[in-house]
């Protein structure tokens, strides 16, 4: 089964970095994956693109795509943006918001059926594990926690440990915190 | 031990060409090929790889400077793109035609003007007169693997010729998939020590290109095209002994899928033949007699193994993702040629032409192309034909 997921984010957040480490996190289940940044000049703030393919079977398909079965938004001000126009969420597909809660209407999006929303509070628990870059909190790594409790194709331990090898342990831990925290603080919002 | 992480496929590039121990890199940096070169620094800086990095002001000087340290019989590496591998275009066939071996990663992208930094094969097809071995990965672990490889291949005495191995910009570059990298010991024992036809390092007096009458220079180049003869047997058993050794085995100068009692081969180069065969996937489940052949190398042009799959087959469909203003895809004019060498009775060979400056090619795209293509053949197309098409969403 091929899963597609797409990443919305700002340049700085960490979302192509995010969807590196979920392609580590499927190697350790005999899992295959892709993890891209949208292909082009990107800069720090700006609206970002990053895009992930998590299969049991090895992929073939390469490029973006426009039809996702998660979208996960690190930022939520980028839904006000319109950006999620651009993508289709499958039905029954899965919208995961960096938020404390989030009035996601059918407005916002593009969806081919039904949409399940969730929202986890991913910038606090950067904050609070001093998860700061240039002034930036960098959530993407919480939000793999989120991601993996909402679609679990990938499980929590896969994702804590290939945090730890892509980042190294002395950054790694804390990140590795945040992913497990976010796992657990998820909130199903419920359908739209 | 061997150990698989998630690379992009500039970093599996980076990573191959640690473990084949260079001694001196240079490069100039040009998107998206920079980070191979940006990760081998890092590896010089970190002291894990012990090599020098020769900082030059251009990729002329870049390649200039690896074949006077390979001439001097250093193993080298450098990386390039685009206007770069345009820039050093006159050192390219330097490097061949005094069959220096050395090995390069071409991380192709679109041509300029426009200004473009998306992907198609135009910067690799124009090499294609070099006398380099021209190599194309798939993805991210054969660009690893052909990268290791091209050392070897490069350096047997049977061949001594540069490689080029090239991958697509951004599709490979800068996406992360899962890359298995060998134990480094087990490489060492397989690559073995530089070997090269001559050193010249001033320890006693050689010459290195002074004027030669037509006639020896010709016989110079005679031998390159003997040389490219001798390494297809090279390539094949490089191939089979890095199969046995490290568990992947591609089948030599071209990768074959469904290709048993298929009536019809549709022939690529290149990532974009992964969406290809996912097409193909779908069209044998939907009962078209349909393969696809992925030419692997481009330089040696393998007119023997095409022949060997294609004879009697209905209708071939070429894919370029190259264009020869005026004329059409290389890889189709190269087919062609080769085949006429063993038959008066061509298929119906039909070249398309698709992806120029990296318009994105889906799965479905092949599959509506293919379709239509089986269709034509079918309902008594008489000859075949060459069209562009440019896909829009």
């Amino acid at each position: 089964m091929l899963y597609e997921i797409l990443f919305y984010g700002r340049g700085g957040q960490g979302a192509v970095t995010a969807s590196h480490i979920l392609v580590q996190a499927a190697i350790y289940e005999n899992k295959y994956g892709q993890g891209f940044p949208f292909f082009s000049a990107e800069r720090r703030g700006a609206p970002v693109t990053a895009y992930a393919r998590i299969s049991d079977k090895p992929i073939l398909r390469r490029g973006v795509f426009s039809k996702a079965d998660l979208v996960v938004v690190f930022d939520h001000r980028l839904i006000q943006l319109g950006l999620l126009k651009k993508v289709l969420i499958k039905n029954n597909g899965i919208l995961i918001v960096n938020a404390r809660g989030a009035e996601i209407s059918r407005n916002h999006i593009n969806v081919e059926g039904k949409v399940h929303v969730y929202a986890v509070d991913a910038t606090k628990i950067a904050e609070e594990l001093g998860l700061i870059v240039a002034g930036w909190p960098v959530v993407n790594t919480a939000m793999l926690g989120a991601i993996v409790r909402a679609l679990p194709i990938l499980s929590i331990q896969s994702v804590e440990k290939a945090i730890i090898e892509y980042l190294g342990p002395r950054i790694g831990e804390s990140n590795r915190e945040a992913a497990s925290r976010a796992y657990k603080e998820l909130v199903y919002l419920g359908e739209v | 031990m061997s150990k698989k992480i998630a690379l992009t496929g500039n970093y599996a590039i980076a990573y191959a060409v640690k473990l084949a121990k260079p001694d001196v890199i240079a490069a100039y940096p040009i998107t998206p090929q920079s980070p191979i070169v940006e990760k081998l620094a890092e590896m010089i800086e970190s002291g894990e790889l012990k090599a020098s990095m020769i900082r030059v002001e251009s990729e002329h000087s870049a390649l200039a400077a690896c074949f006077g340290a390979a001439v001097a019989g250093a193993r080298v590496f450098t990386a390039t793109s685009s206007q770069g591998l345009l820039y050093m275009h006159e050192v390219v066939h330097w490097a061949s035609r005094a069959r220096i071996p050395m090995v390069m990663a071409v991380v192709s992208r679109t041509i300029n003007t426009p200004w473009n930094i998306w992907p198609d094969h135009s910067d690799f097809v124009d090499q294609r007169d070099t006398g380099w071995i021209m190599a194309y990965a798939m993805d991210n672990q054969e660009a690893f693997d052909l990268t290791l490889q091209a050392f070897k291949i490069s350096e047997d005495p049977s061949v001594y010729l540069p490689v080029m191995v090239g991958i697509e910009g951004f599709i490979l570059s800068h996406t992360a998939m899962p890359v298995e990298i060998p134990d480094e010991k087990l490489v060492d024992d397989w690559l073995g020590e530089r070997t090269q036809p001559y050193v010249i390092d001033g320890l006693e007096p050689k010459g290195l290109g002074p004027l030669t009458l037509p006639e020896d220079t010709e016989d110079i180049f005679y031998g390159i095209q003997l040389a490219m003869e001798n390494s297809k047997r090279v390539i094949k058993s490089v191939d089979s002994e890095y199969g046995k050794l490290f568990g992947r085995e591609y089948g030599g100068l071209i990768s074959c899928y469904y290709c048993n009692n298929a009536k019809y081969i549709a022939i690529a180069l290149g990532s974009w033949t992964g969406d290809l065969i996912e097409a193909v996937n779908t069209l044998r489940e939907e009962g078209y007699p349909i393969g696809v052949i992925r030419v692997r190398f481009y330089r040696p042009f393998p007119r023997e193994d095409l022949w060997e799959v294609l004879r009697g087959a209905k209708g071939v469909f070429v894919f370029d993702r190259a264009i020869s203003f005026g004329a059409w895809g290389p890889l189709f004019t190269d087919l062609v040629a080769g085949l006429i060498q063993y038959t008066n009775k061509l298929p119906i060979i039909v070249n398309i032409v698709a992806g120029i400056a990296g318009v994105h090619v889906s799965a479905e795209d092949f599959h509506n192309m293919l379709l239509s293509l089986i269709n034509r053949v079918e309902s008594g197309l008489e000859h075949g034909y060459f069209d562009w098409v440019r896909i829009r969403r």
